[in-house]
């Protein structure tokens, strides 16, 4: 966990400034790859990435259009079968990769802008600041957020829009007091200091300095919460609450349970898919950590 | 622990729950449409309005609406709901004991059969079971619940038919309450494993992981060197000191718990919670949704707050923080 020593302290305390970016990235890269599950975790995420890219080029059909028979077992022309409505389940599959990511990017980077800084200015600043930042921290941590997007669909109607707003406005609560916590850390070392003596302003030492250094750490949590926001956008579809303009993986599910008993595939080939982008990410974010723990 | 800990963290309780209801207002406020709507579902008559109107001081300043609000909710009256005919919260707090026996289930048993796996992984590390516990719980951790809960009712309750599709009792009530009881955990049991999955594979990771670290601490080789066996340097020894981190993973998972349960209710149509959410969703029922979003939301606080008393009773260490 987050009780990190920066790698250009340990190699040069006093150049005063991290190691440029692009070798310090290659080694993680190699270091990634060289693990199987790091390996494994990269391909499934680079998978997932390009069919969320091309599922409107590699889908066979139209996903909300009937295509075929209602319930048709799979078969050639519908591999994974097709639903109540007659539409093709792996086009449905396909294009639910992109509705899935599409949330699961806008609520990082909603949790990234609020969290990053939140927890920068936390640690750095100290004191009373950090009490009443931390306090508030807390009070997002517990809120439900599961619960909390439910209402607030129930309320406002479904929507791609308010399901990131919502998740993405109550999901930075971790990154941020990761970040505090690496800041915390971060803030006394030589290397900060030099940049202080030499009369570096605050905002340059936090981002030139600080940042640098902080965010591995944050970027690796980024990861943990998508898996988690693809899990929690699947529940909300699964209960329906998703939008209906918008093909998901948890729809395709929601809609299995009426038919449980006559068609299976309705229900494995979505639950198959979360579980491929999810542990391919869990892996990716575990093999990531490891990295980042050994390059400390 | 110190008194003053205690109080201190009981304290911080105070702004969170105001923090939540506050949640709830912005929500009112920000909905489209009439705020009483909002509050008072769409199955209200004109009367029942211009009473919450009233009530909640809607055609009063905004401040002055909040206060109203912030007294009704702390009373824990929301409102009517319109499908039932009775308070909300009335029909909300009657749903609770059926989720709380099913989360409840499905968190003893996954500190229980979690913590187990984790030390069985351990006890040789990199042999076949340690391998196959930990790429079965990397699995089960990256499924939906819904979709581990439809294959389990596909294999064991349709297919096998070991365990009853539906409900949480037979249709026949039965004649004597033992027999009651043996229904209900006839019933339970499918969907507290299935909800208790997740939550097991993630306790087993963490007791794994951190069990791992304490074997390479200074006295467990003490332990070693003194003769101890295996078996019980990993029990006896380190599990103890690996147990702490672990406490706090079970405890902070409620809310996660209790989201599960919805899905699983619905699955499984138990008749708790989960259930009337889904209900109220369908048919707007705003008094309901509000009320269920509180009682959950104070719940997942209250949870907290207990782990991080235990934690601190456990760790004499954490007050000083």
């Amino acid at each position: 966990m987050p009780g990190s020593i920066p790698a250009s302290a340990t190699t040069d305390p006093l150049r005063g400034e991290a190691p440029t970016a692009p070798p310090v990235r290659r080694r993680v890269l190699a270091r990634l790859v060289r693990t199987p599950a790091g390996m494994v975790g990269l391909a499934l995420t680079l998978v997932l990435v390009a069919v969320a890219l091309l599922a409107p080029v590699i889908a066979p059909f139209d996903p909300l259009l009937p295509v075929g028979a209602p319930l048709a077992s799979p078969e050639a022309a519908h591999p994974m079968g097709t639903d109540g409505l007659g539409r093709d389940v792996f086009s449905g599959v396909l294009h639910g990769t992109r509705t899935s990511l599409l949330v699961a990017g806008g609520v990082c980077a909603l949790a990234f802008i609020i969290g990053v800084p939140l927890g920068m200015v936390s640690g750095y600043r100290g004191g009373l600041a950090d009490d009443a930042l931390m306090r508030f921290t807390e009070m997002f941590q517990v809120l439900p957020r599961f619960f909390l997007a439910i209402i607030v669909i129930a309320m406002f109607g479904p929507g791609l829009d308010r399901l990131v707003l919502v998740l993405g406005l109550t999901s930075w609560a971790m990154l941020a007091r990761v970040m505090r916590a690496e800041v915390l850390s971060l803030r006394e070392r030589e290397f900060v200091e030099a940049a202080r003596a030499n009369g570096a302003s605050h905002l340059r030492i936090l981002f030139r300095e600080i940042l640098p250094n902080a965010l591995p750490a944050g970027l690796v949590l980024l990861g943990l919460i998508v898996a988690q926001v693809i899990l929690l956008e699947a529940s909300l579809g699964f209960l329906g609450l998703g939008d209906p303009n918008a093909m998901s993986w948890g729809y395709l599910a929601g809609q299995a349970q009426r038919f449980l008993r006559v068609a299976w595939w309705l229900s494995v080939f979505p639950g198959v898919a979360i579980i491929v982008a999810v542990l391919g990410l869990n892996l990716l974010v575990d093999a990531l950590n490891d990295v980042l723990a050994g390059r400390r | 622990m110190s008194v003053a800990y205690l109080i201190r963290r009981c304290a911080q309780v105070v702004p969170t729950i105001i923090g939540i209801v506050l949640v709830g207002f912005l929500l009112i406020h920000l909905a489209p449409g009439d705020p009483v709507l909002a509050l008072a579902g769409e199955h209200g008559d004109q009367a029942y309005y211009a009473f919450m109107r009233e009530r909640f001081g809607l055609d009063r300043p905004l401040h002055e609406q909040l206060g109203a609000y912030l007294a009704n909710v702390l009373r824990g009256d929301l409102g009517v709901s319109y499908t039932h005919g009775r308070p909300a919260m009335e029909v909300v707090l009657e749903r609770v004991p059926a989720t709380l026996l099913l989360s409840g289930s499905a968190l003893v048993l996954s500190s229980i059969v979690g913590v187990g796996l984790g030390v069985f992984a351990t006890l040789r590390p990199g042999g076949v079971r340690d391998v196959s516990i930990t790429l079965g719980a990397l699995g089960v951790y990256a499924a939906p619940v819904f979709f581990v809960a439809q294959v389990a009712l596909l294999m064991f309750a349709l297919w096998l038919g070991w365990f009853p599709v539906h409900g949480m009792s037979g249709t026949a009530r039965a004649a004597t309450s033992v027999g009651h009881v043996l229904d209900v955990a006839r019933h339970l049991t499918l969907p507290a494993l299935v909800l208790a999955s997740q939550e097991i594979a993630a306790v087993a990771r963490l007791t794994r992981s951190e069990l791992g670290e304490e074997l390479q601490a200074d006295y467990v080789r003490t332990a070693r060197a003194k003769g101890a066996g295996e078996r019980r340097v990993v029990i006896r020894h380190a599990l103890r000191h690996a147990l702490l981190p672990v406490v706090t993973v079970i405890g902070g998972r409620v809310g996660h718990l209790v989201s599960g349960a919805v899905i699983v209710e619905v699955v499984f149509g138990w008749p708790g919670i989960g259930r009337l959410l889904l209900t109220a969703m369908q048919t707007r029922n705003s008094p309901v949704l509000l009320s269920i979003f509180f009682v959950v939301a104070i719940s997942v606080v209250v949870a907290n707050l207990l782990t991080d008393l235990a934690y601190a009773w456990l760790d004499p260490r954490i007050r000083y923080h």
